[in-house]
């Protein structure tokens, strides 16, 4: 058993999509738990390249390939996993502000975030801010993450965060922001809880919210 | 004015930076694919396009002035009055690049999808380099264009020209005529578009120091590269004329 989860993992830090798909397939007609495959198989490689990303062993390009083959897994893993109705690492919802069309920032944060076990509700771009609290009370939702890319829209990042706090859902949903014009110092001055300054760091500061190692 | 693909296919260097990647790296072959793919989707959906008109100073002040929202002080605003020549520019790649790097990332070819959104950025770049060049041969044309000249440009929403001055440049340029289009948040659309002003007039006007409030919130300082490449240019031209 150890040995296709080592394979998987393998083959996924690689980029390998295919071998990926494949591998998965194999542990699960042998009989591995699916929750074991995407733990200690899928993410636990995605963790492998967010570290030597970080440690700038490797760029970009490659942990969007282990991505991909992260999904090429997933995907023979979800209907086997929404069966066993696992919980997920938490719950984040993701967009670009109203006034923003600007994503490709904000994509990749999610990716990295599906990457590292957590449900993703990707809103998309020009998101107005009753619809960040429309997916927080549909949603178990955990974490909201902002993006924005111009300074005109920023000042909606703070609409959402004064949002929260009316429905009294503060400390129960955490807000992460980020974005080119978005620093740290413009999220404390908003009361978010976070700031993350690229997506993998957007990552680790969405595991330190929701309190996951 | 259109421009062929094939002439703003961006430098190698300045895509891989947008990618996070040094220059001098040496790419494996997997990374050198998806390099070749994004520039394969470039040719095949770019549709690069500008508008380019000259304005005179007084009117580029008041459009300079804007909604009122500049900083108090900005270099464009102590640039300009000593310039020779002013023209206002739109470049665009077209919405169809754009469709093209939202249709990677829905078939999960994410690492293509963000590479082809840096080859984008970086072709927009070079399609305002053209621009820019345009405007020296115009210049050079009428006879406007002396030894110390020199051109750069400047876009709202940096170096303390607020974005919402968008509103009169596009009031003065009509971009819509190559398919921009601004939204409320002043943003352009397709987002691979760029505006601005060329200000053409003596190198060292644009020799300013980076000292403005706005450029302790700049974290880039690209302007200090674009001005030791305007004086570059200049002792390039001094080596050719000694020669």
């Amino acid at each position: 058993m150890m040995d296709i989860l080592a394979r998987i993992s393998k083959s996924l830090i690689a980029g390998e999509e295919e071998k990926v798909g494949e591998l998965t397939d194999a542990a699960i007609t042998q009989g591995v738990p699916p929750k074991q495959i995407l733990d200690e198989g899928l993410i636990a490689a995605m963790a492998v390249v967010g570290d030597r990303f970080k440690a700038h062993e490797i760029f970009l390009p490659d942990v969007l390939l282990a991505a991909k083959a992260m999904y090429a897994g997933m995907d023979r893993l979800r209907p086997l996993l929404v069966t066993q109705d696992l919980p997920t690492r938490g719950t984040v919802v993701l967009g670009s502000v109203q006034g923003d069309l600007h994503d490709i920032g904000k994509n990749l944060v999610g990716i990295m975030l599906k990457g590292a076990g957590f449900e993703v509700i990707d809103l998309g771009n020009d998101v107005a801010p009753e619809k960040f609290l429309e997916a927080v009370e549909q949603h178990r939702v955990q974490v909201i993450g902002m993006s924005a890319l111009l300074t005109t829209t920023m000042p909606v990042m703070k609409t959402v965060v004064e949002m929260v706090k009316e429905k009294g859902l503060t400390g129960r949903v955490k807000v992460i922001v980020g974005g080119a014009p978005v620093d740290a110092d413009f999220a404390r001055r908003i009361d978010a809880d976070a700031y993350g300054f690229d997506a993998a760091n957007a990552v680790e500061k969405v595991k330190s919210l929701t309190g996951v190692s | 004015m259109t421009f062929d693909v094939d002439h703003v296919v961006p430098d190698r260097a300045a895509v891989l930076e947008l990618q996070g990647i040094p220059p001098e790296t040496g790419l494996p072959d997997h990374l050198e694919g998806l390099y070749a793919a994004a520039l394969r989707l470039l040719t095949e959906n770019a549709a690069p396009a500008a508008v380019l008109a000259d304005v005179s100073k007084p009117r580029f002040g008041t459009i300079y002035q804007g909604e009122g929202n500049n900083e108090h002080r900005t270099p464009v605003a102590d640039i300009f009055p000593a310039a020779e020549r002013l023209a206002l520019f739109a470049v665009t790649m077209g919405p169809q690049l754009e469709r093209a790097v939202r249709a990677c990332f829905d078939a999960n070819d994410f690492a293509v999808g963000s590479m082809l959104d840096s080859v984008a950025s970086a072709s927009t770049d070079r399609a305002a380099d053209l621009v820019q060049a345009r405007f020296r041969a115009q210049l050079d044309r009428r006879g406007l264009l002396r030894s110390d000249t020199g051109i750069l440009r400047y876009s709202p929403g940096y170096c303390g020209w607020h974005i919402s001055g968008q509103r009169r440049l596009f009031e003065y340029l009509e971009p819509e005529q190559i398919g921009i289009s601004l939204r409320d948040s002043y943003l352009m659309q397709p987002l691979k578009s760029i505006s601005g002003v060329l200000i053409a007039g003596p190198r060292d006007i644009h020799d300013i120091a980076d000292n403005y409030d706005c450029c302790e919130s700049c974290d880039d300082h690209g302007c200090r590269e674009r001005i030791q490449s305007l004086f570059a240019e200049q002792a390039a031209d001094k080596t050719r004329q000694s020669e």
